[in-house]
Parts: C-alpha cells; sequence; structure tokens
C-alpha cells in the first residue's frame, strides 16, 4: 500500500479519535462514540500492517502478539465488577507506559529513520522524554492500581523532605539527559538512558504513594494525562502524526479531567501534586463542641421517613462503592418512584476514585441517568426535600467546608444536604472521611445516624420498605 | 433496681400517661421495673392488659402505686387528689425520684413540699433548650401538638373550606389564616393549614425565624423595625419596645379584618401572655371568624378569649382550649413518654436500674429542681449561645476569606505572567532551532492539543469514568510505533521489546474499548 494511503487512514482514525471522545457529550450518542474509537484503531491497524512489507514471520508474531493482547484485555474487561473500575483503569494507564517505555528504547536502539544534525539531537529528546514519562506512568499506575485495590495502604506517604527527594531526582534526570545527549555511540547512550528509567520509575512511585487516597480521582485522570504524552512523545521519535494526535487528545483530556476534579475540592493541582494532603490536618481546626451528641435511628423510623416523604435526594459516596450497596440503592429508587415520592441523587464531582465513579455504579444498578444529578444542578433544592440519605459519603457533605475558614477542606464545594427537612447518614461509625476532618454535619438537630455497613444498612431498609 | 411508677393523672380532663407500653419495654431494658396504676393508659386508649404484656406490674390504686415506687414518672406536677383527699406528695415514698411538669417558678411551695420529703424531682419543662436535649424536650414535642390541633379545633368551627375550590356548584374562596408567634406551636399550626390548602400567614418578632416561617409554606409578614430584633435568650422572644408594638397592633388590626382565621401563640417567659387582639380586632372581623388562643392558659393573646372554654363574641368564635395536647391523648402520650425514656437512658447509662443524678451534666443540672431535700431551681445561667452563629449556606464570604484571596489573586498573575513568558521563550527555540520536519509535527501537536481541550469540555461529568477509559483504549494507538519496530528489528532484543509492547498496548485496546462499552451499555434512561 503506498504511503498516500496510510496518511488517508491515519486522518480518517484521527477524525474517529475526536468523534469518539465528542460522542461522550451525551449518553444518547456515548456508545456510537465507543464505536468510532473501534473503528479507528482497526483502520490505523490495518492500513500500518499493511504498509510494511515484512516476511512472514513478521506478520505471525504481530498476530500472535495481538491476538494475546486482545485475549487477555477482553478477559480482564468482562471480569472486572464496576466497583473494581478505578484500579482497571490505573492498571491499563501502567500498560501504555510501560508500551511507551519499551518503543522509546526499540527506537533508540534501532531506528526506523537515520537522522542527523538537530533532527537527530531533537529524536534523542524525544526517546528520552518519551521513556521518562513512560516509566513514571508506569510505576505511578501500578502504585495508584494497588492504592485503589487496597493492597498498598491509601495513606499518603510524608517522607521527611521529600520535596527535595523529588526535585533531586528531576535534577538527576536532566544531568542523564545531557550525558545521554553527548554519548557518541549507542552502547555509551545505553547506560544514561537505563539509569534514567530506573529514576523515573522510582519517582513515579514516590509520587503517587504520597498522595492520600482522598485524592485518588486527581491521580488517575493525571496518569492518564501522562499516558497521552507518552505516547505522543513516542509519535514525534517516530514521527508518526497519529500517534502525536491521539497522544495530544489522550493527554489534553487527562489533564482537562484532573482540572475538573481539583476545582471540585478547592484545590490547586500544584498542592494534589505534592501530596502529603490527609496526613498533615493538624492546622486550628475548629473542635466541635463536646455538648454534642449525634442521635441514632433506627431502620424503621428511616423506612417511615422515606415512606411519608414527597422528595427524597440520595447522595452516594465512596463507602457505597465500598460495600457493593449500588443495587441495593437501585431497588429501593425503584421502589419510592413506584410509590410516586421524587427520588433523585446528588453526586459530587469527586466522590469515589475516578471521576464519574458514582455514575457507572449508579448505572450498573439500573438507576436512570436523568435523575442522577451534579451537585450544581441539585445544591439549590435541598431545601425544598423531605429526607436525604447520605449513604457512604462523608467529606463531601461537610459543611465545616463554608462555615469554618480553618478546616483543611475549607472553600472546598460540597453538597448543602444539611438544608434538607431531615438528614439519615448511614455510616460505619463515627471515624473521620480521607480527609480526616470531623463533620459536625453529625451533629446537626436534623441528622440521624443509622449505623452499620452500607450493604447490610441498605438492605434492611430495602426489606422494610417493601414489607411496608 | 429501681421500681418506676406511672400513677393515673388526676388533673381534670387530663387524658395524657407518661408511659406507653411501647416506653415501658424500653424503659425495662434500662433494668427498670415499672408498675402502672390500673386505668392509668385507658384515656390514652392503652389498656392494663398491653402494660402487662409489656412487662409491667399492676397496681390496683393510687396509694400502694405511690408507696411503693422509686420513681415516679408523671405528666402534670403532683396536687390534691380530691377522690381520696391526700396529697400525692404525701403519698410519695420518702426519698423517691419524681419527673413531671412542676413550674418551679410558678410553684415554690410545692417545691418545698417535695423537699421535705427528701425527693429528688426533675422538672421536664425546665429542660435546658440546648440541642442535645431536644429528644427530651416535652415543651416542643406537646407545643407541636398544640398548634396542629389548634388548626383542627379552628377548621371544626370554621363554617368554610380552607382549600380554595371551584365546583360545579360555584366557587369557594381559601380560607385565610394569620398565625401570630412562630415557635414550635406556631410553626406546627403553619404546616398545618398550609396543608389543608389555606392561605397562611405569618408574624413573629425574632427575625430570624422568617426563613423557617417561609419554609413552612407561608407568608412572613413584617414590621419596617429593621434594628430591633425580638429574640431573647435560648431561643425564646423578649419584650419590645413601645413603638414596636404600636406598629405591631396596627398590623394585626388591618389584618384581623381581612382573615378568617387567626392563632396566636405569643408568649414570653416569666410573664403573662401579651394581649395583642384587642376586642376591637375581633369585632373587624368577618362574621364566623376563628381565634384560637394558645396562650389562654397564661392569661390569653386575645381579650376575649375564656380560657378553657369557646366563647362566641360578636359572631366571632373564640377557642381558648388549654388542654390541646391532651386532646390527642395518644400521639401527646407516645411523644411525652419518649421524651421520658430518652431522659432516663441519659441518666442510666449503665443500663443497671439506678438513675445518676450527674449535676455536673448541663441537662440535668437544668432539669433538676430538687436534689434530695435541697432545691436546685433556678440552675446557675447556662452559657447558651445567645447570637446564634448565621446559619450555614447564607452565602456570604466571610471577611477572612476575601483577606486570603487578595495575595493569591497577584500570585497568580505573577504565575500565568511567567507561565505566558516561558512558554513564548520556548516557541521562539523551536521555531529558531528546529528543523521544517519537526515542526510540521509539532503543528499538528499543539493543534490535536486544542481539539482536546474543546472536544473534552463538552462530555457530561456522568461519563467521566467511560472517557477514561475509552482514552486509555485509544492510547494503545501506541502499537503502531511497536508494530513498525517488530518488523524491522534487527536484533533479538528490540524484537522481543517489540513484541511486548505490541501485546500489552493490545491489551489496552481491547480491555479500554470492551469496558467502556460495557459501562455506557448499562446508562438508561
Amino acid at each position: 500500500m503506498s504511503a498516500g494511503f496510510v496518511s488517508v487512514a491515519y486522518v480518517v482514525a484521527s477524525i474517529l479519535f475526536i468523534l469518539s471522545l465528542g460522542g461522550l457529550s451525551h449518553q444518547e450518542s456515548a456508545r456510537r462514540g465507543n464505536f468510532f474509537g473501534i473503528a479507528g484503531i482497526i483502520i490505523a491497524l490495518v492500513a500500518t500492517i499493511a504498509s510494511v512489507s515484512m516476511g512472514a514471520g513478521g506478520i505471525a508474531s504481530i498476530v500472535i502478539a495481538i491476538l494475546i493482547g486482545a485475549s487477555a484485555g477482553m478477559f480482564l474487561a468482562n471480569r472486572v465488577e464496576m466497583t473494581q473500575m478505578p484500579q482497571l483503569v490505573a492498571l491499563l494507564h501502567s500498560f501504555v507506559g510501560l508500551a511507551a517505555v519499551f518503543v522509546g528504547f526499540a527506537g533508540y536502539l534501532d531506528p526506523l529513520v537515520t537522522t542527523h544534525g538537530a533532527e537527530h539531537t531533537i529524536k534523542l529528546v524525544e526517546v528520552f522524554l518519551g521513556v521518562f514519562i513512560g516509566s513514571i506512568t508506569f510505576t505511578g499506575s501500578l502504585i495508584a492500581c494497588g492504592k485503589l485495590d487496597a493492597r498498598i495502604s491509601s495513606a499518603a506517604l510524608t517522607l521527611p523532605g521529600r520535596h527535595i527527594m523529588n526535585l533531586g531526582a528531576l535534577g538527576f534526570t536532566v544531568l542523564l539527559g545531557a550525558w545521554f545527549l553527548g554519548a557518541d555511540s549507542v552502547t555509551e547512550g545505553m547506560f544514561p538512558l537505563i539509569v534514567m528509567t530506573v529514576v523515573a520509575g522510582v519517582l513515579g512511585v514516590h509520587l503517587i504513594l504520597a498522595i492520600g487516597g482522598a485524592d485518588m480521582p486527581v491521580v488517575v485522570s493525571m496518569l492518564n494525562s501522562y499516558s497521552g504524552w507518552a505516547a505522543a512523545s513516542i509519535g514525534f521519535m517516530l514521527g508518526n502524526d497519529l500517534l502525536i494526535v491521539t497522544g495530544a487528545l489522550v493527554g489534553s483530556s487527562g489533564a482537562i479531567l484532573s482540572y475538573i476534579m481539583c476545582r471540585a475540592m478547592n484545590r490547586s493541582f500544584m498542592s494534589v501534586i505534592l501530596g502529603g494532603f490527609g496526613q498533615t490536618t493538624s492546622g486550628p481546626a475548629a473542635v466541635v463542641d463536646s455538648d454534642l451528641t449525634v442521635q441514632e435511628s433506627s431502620i424503621d423510623d428511616v423506612c417511615e421517613e422515606l415512606s411519608n416523604s414527597d422528595a427524597v435526594i440520595i447522595v452516594p459516596g465512596y463507602g457505597m462503592a465500598v460495600a457493593q450497596a449500588q443495587t441495593a440503592v437501585g431497588e429501593i429508587t425503584k421502589l419510592l418512584r413506584d410509590r410516586g415520592i421524587t427520588v433523585r441523587f446528588g453526586i459530587h464531582p469527586v466522590a469515589g476514585r475516578l471521576p464519574g465513579h458514582m455514575n457507572v455504579l449508579l448505572a450498573e444498578a439500573k438507576v436512570p441517568y436523568d435523575i442522577v444529578l451534579e451537585m450544581d444542578e441539585i445544591n439549590d433544592d435541598f431545601p425544598s426535600t423531605d429526607v436525604v440519605l447520605v449513604i457512604g459519603a462523608n467529606d463531601t457533605v461537610n459543611p465545616a467546608a463554608m462555615d469554618d475558614p480553618n478546616s483543611p477542606i475549607a472553600g472546598m464545594p460540597v453538597l448543602e444536604v444539611w438544608k434538607a427537612r431531615q438528614v439519615v447518614v448511614l455510616k460505619r461509625g463515627m471515624a473521620s472521611g480521607y480527609a480526616g476532618v470531623e463533620n459536625p454535619l453529625f451533629f446537626k438537630e436534623n441528622t440521624r445516624m443509622l449505623f452499620g455497613d452500607a450493604k447490610e444498612t441498605v438492605d434492611k431498609l430495602l426489606g422494610g420498605l417493601r414489607s411496608a | 433496681m429501681m421500681k418506676l411508677g406511672i400513677p393515673k393523672e388526676i388533673f381534670l380532663d387530663e387524658r395524657r400517661v407518661a408511659a406507653t407500653p411501647a416506653s415501658v419495654q424500653k424503659l425495662i431494658k434500662l433494668g427498670y421495673e415499672v408498675v402502672v396504676q390500673s386505668g392509668a393508659g385507658e384515656p390514652a386508649h392503652y389498656d392494663d392488659d398491653a402494660y402487662m404484656a409489656a412487662g409491667a406490674a399492676i397496681s390496683v390504686d393510687a396509694p400502694s402505686l405511690w408507696e411503693q415506687s422509686d420513681f415516679i414518672l408523671k405528666v402534670r406536677a403532683p396536687m390534691m387528689n380530691p377522690a381520696l383527699d391526700r396529697h400525692e406528695v404525701d403519698m410519695m415514698k420518702e426519698g423517691a425520684y419524681l419527673v413531671s411538669y412542676i413550674w418551679p417558678a410558678q410553684s415554690p411551695e410545692l417545691l418545698e413540699q417535695l423537699a421535705e420529703k427528701k425527693a429528688t424531682v426533675f422538672a421536664i419543662d425546665s429542660l435546658p433548650r440546648i440541642s442535645r436535649a431536644q429528644k427530651m424536650d416535652a415543651l416542643s414535642a406537646m407545643a407541636n401538638i398544640a398548634g396542629y390541633r389548634a388548626v383542627i379545633e379552628a377548621a371544626n368551627h370554621f363554617g368554610r373550606f380552607f382549600t380554595g375550590q371551584v365546583t360545579a356548584a360555584g366557587k369557594v374562596p381559601p380560607a385565610k389564616v394569620m398565625v401570630i408567634g412562630a415557635g414550635v406551636a406556631g410553626l406546627a399550626a403553619v404546616g398545618t393549614a398550609n396543608s389543608m390548602g389555606a392561605i397562611v400567614r405569618a408574624f413573629d418578632t425574632r427575625l430570624e425565624v422568617k426563613e423557617q416561617v417561609e419554609s413552612m409554606g407561608a407568608e412572613f409578614l413584617e414590621l419596617d423595625f429593621a434594628d430591633e430584633d425580638g429574640s431573647g435568650g435560648g431561643g425564646y422572644a423578649k419584650q419590645m419596645s413601645d413603638e414596636f408594638i404600636a406598629a405591631e397592633m396596627a398590623l394585626f388590626a388591618e389584618q384581623a379584618k381581612e382573615v378568617d382565621i387567626i392563632i396566636t401563640t405569643a408568649l414570653i417567659p416569666g410573664r403573662p401572655a401579651p394581649k395583642l387582639i384587642t376586642a376591637a380586632m375581633v369585632q373587624s372581623m368577618k362574621p364566623g371568624s376563628v381565634v384560637v388562643d394558645l396562650a389562654s392558659e397564661r392569661g390569653g393573646n386575645c381579650e376575649l378569649t375564656v380560657p378553657g372554654q369557646v366563647a362566641v363574641d360578636h359572631d366571632v368564635t373564640l377557642i381558648g382550649y388549654t388542654d390541646l395536647p391532651s386532646r390527642m391523648a395518644k400521639v401527646s402520650s407516645d411523644l411525652y413518654s419518649n421524651n421520658l425514656v430518652h431522659l432516663l437512658s441519659d441518666m442510666t447509662p449503665e443500663k443497671d436500674g439506678q438513675p445518676q443524678v450527674d449535676m455536673e451534666d448541663t441537662v440535668i443540672r437544668g432539669v433538676t429542681v430538687v436534689n434530695n431535700s435541697e432545691i436546685t431551681w433556678p440552675p446557675p445561667k447556662i452559657e447558651v449561645p445567645v447570637t446564634a452563629p448565621p446559619p450555614p449556606g447564607t452565602e456570604e464570604p466571610s471577611p477572612a476569606g476575601a483577606q486570603v484571596s487578595e495575595p493569591s489573586f497577584i500570585k497568580k498573575w505573577l504565575g500565568k505572567g511567567s507561565v505566558l513568558a516561558i512558554t513564548v521563550a520556548a516557541l521562539l527555540g523551536i521555531g529558531g532551532y528546529a528543523p521544517e520536519s519537526f515542526l510540521t509535527h509539532f503543528t499538528v501537536f499543539v493543534l490535536a492539543c486544542f481539539i482536546g481541550y474543546q472536544v473534552v469540555w463538552n462530555v457530561t461529568a456522568s461519563l467521566h469514568t467511560p472517557l477514561m477509559s475509552v482514552t486509555n483504549a485509544i492510547s494503545g494507538i501506541i502499537v503502531i510505533g511497536a508494530i513498525l519496530h517488530l518488523v524491522q528489528a534487527g536484533n533479538i532484543a528490540v524484537g522481543i521489546m517489540s513484541f511486548v509492547a505490541v501485546l500489552i498496548a493490545t491489551i489496552n485496546i481491547a480491555g479500554g474499548f470492551r469496558v467502556t462499552h460495557r459501562m455506557l451499555k448499562m446508562f438508561r434512561k
């Protein structure tokens, strides 16, 4: 196939990718968007394989690699629980990172086109950058995956002088880069390249370890962004526009998501990346008046409250995901709606561990998406709501964010659940949320606590409502 | 283990009882024994059998009950029993405990009498009004019932619908209700009247309740007295200035001509009820109108109400019942008994049936008026926040917040400026140094970033997770680079690396698209 055809195929693939992301602007067109993406990848793959001349051995190895990879991918994707989506996404990011490292090395050892002069230098920079970002993405994503899967403690690791260590690693990388560029032969350049890969890997581990569990939505979208930039720099190395376009799309998408998540927490991107949040919340946070006590409620009382109300808002949080309570929540929703009660969901942008995590879980539980609203859409409706059920959410409904300027989460926009007539908080115990902040909501007059595992409690509520 | 006694109320027309079968069960769980006087629950429709089933013993008459009980739970303050010609306090065991309404300010002799008996007495009406004590606050619980019942009584005596109707037989206008005093009773009345379809207006000297009134669906009547707020300590109203009262009376006079029903709930602690509705105002009301005076026990807000009676004056029905909660004996007994259970459960943390009177505890201190022959009323003034903190969500930026944002604003611009400068410098550097071929790719890269920016901002928040998995899948496009290398692999190391790269990138592609598809399939309307 001629080079012209390949270029046209790449342009078509690029357009399909853009349409694919564009399709996600609405639920109705989202599935079509996904098919555009698949079509784009297939066109690109076919055009690439058709364009290169090779022996049967080459074809065979490509086909074997693709078959193994595709079946492994399908297997993973079919088996994963919706609650484990964050881990899967993080794991997949690490694959892109690792692939970028390998392709970068391959491109350095065995360049497709020979380059000279300035072009050669630029190419070396691209290789170096691609491998660097790829390596950080790889190890960082693995750590993020481990944290999300609770294999690694989700608390932020704050080593003394960690900023200095990170800066040192960065400076060392720059030095290695200078050495790498100045290397006379490929063999000589390999050493700094390998050392840099290791340093970048350690940096990735350390960066992500220092970020607390509550910031995971930012971390995952940031790693998503990195994986895009890694693909883009490999594209530069190969002089391949399709890779550049795709990498740029993915990179900017991840960056925007990180920005949206940070804004939702009212934190600067830097403060999240530098990490340590959730551990150093000493500060003169207002001490909750010891005169206050929480008021417990019972399953029966809450069932009655729910049955007698006209408007209910459910505010889910990570606790619902952990307890896998979404299906029962979905059934409660259906039951109440069948009885003519308005039920809606209020979703905080950073609820869960992935951007949009709650939406996916609720969709799994067959909750219609048009009653699942964002914070900004629903915040004004709380005063006219009878009962708010807070299921496993804590920091995202903390009034201290608005009232207490000394609170570590001050200024973070929160769901103003306390304005409703009655708030019922389903919670395992009185522990504080990821931000480690006391929540005055629990002591409000119109708040009732329902302690217990979210799944068990919601199941009991469902039983109580059915028999009522 | 203490024995709790539930006597039959002897106050005229008192139908409430201090414990219901449900509350008896809870009291037994706290480790107490419970004895109920035969017939105590009957006016509230709880018979002796129900109490026995709940685990209580039944005592046949009052003297035996009072004699054997260590702790009496009652509604009304102890009084002379006309049938037995003995005062209830005289029947009481020495050193016993008692919880009931006492009204210590109005009944100093009763306190003396109880102190002589070495009793420990908890006056449920003296409970401090703090949030922790709300679950025991019988006054609020009863006021809520009274407010509801006031509207029902008014409806009963009012010859029209509350809600406006257009029927085949003609149009009926809605009733107009004015509620004076928006405490618990007033708000309950507002809510009840509103839910029955009436047009409701409410007045209160405390401006802070405006929001609450509006939340219950009524219009808040305001005077042009911006600088005077009638909030006294502990959520009660205080006495207002003369000018204010004059303006207030003018408002009522004007409203009286217009509304069909007036419900008054105005009380100032420790004083007779203020006279707010004059005889002239009653006269100006439309014939058939109704006035319900919830303050009639303390003299009444209306000049013409007769405490405890229904009177008709100037063709206006004036309802002065003083026993509204007792008229709904079942629900009021349920709530009152729950209040007492909460109090006792706070006093019995060990659940061993032994009440502990912890005078360090603000709530227990406030409620205890006689402690073993010592009169402990009035309690030392507790620090109740007089100026309530602004309710959350008033959206007013705190001054502290504004100060903080000032320097960061400058910093932000500095930051933005330096980023811009660095970008310009970098672009110039690239343009001057880089070869043509790189610049073409660079152009593509920058344009793609912008397209990505535009497209991704349009993605709806609920699809952020699918967005991540789909971008993940397409970033597997790196497989193309790997394939190109695999084909041309000159040595075995490059070959292996490329092979692995193709493999894992394909995992990404297949897995990413598949999982996105699964997720999107679930989203449905």
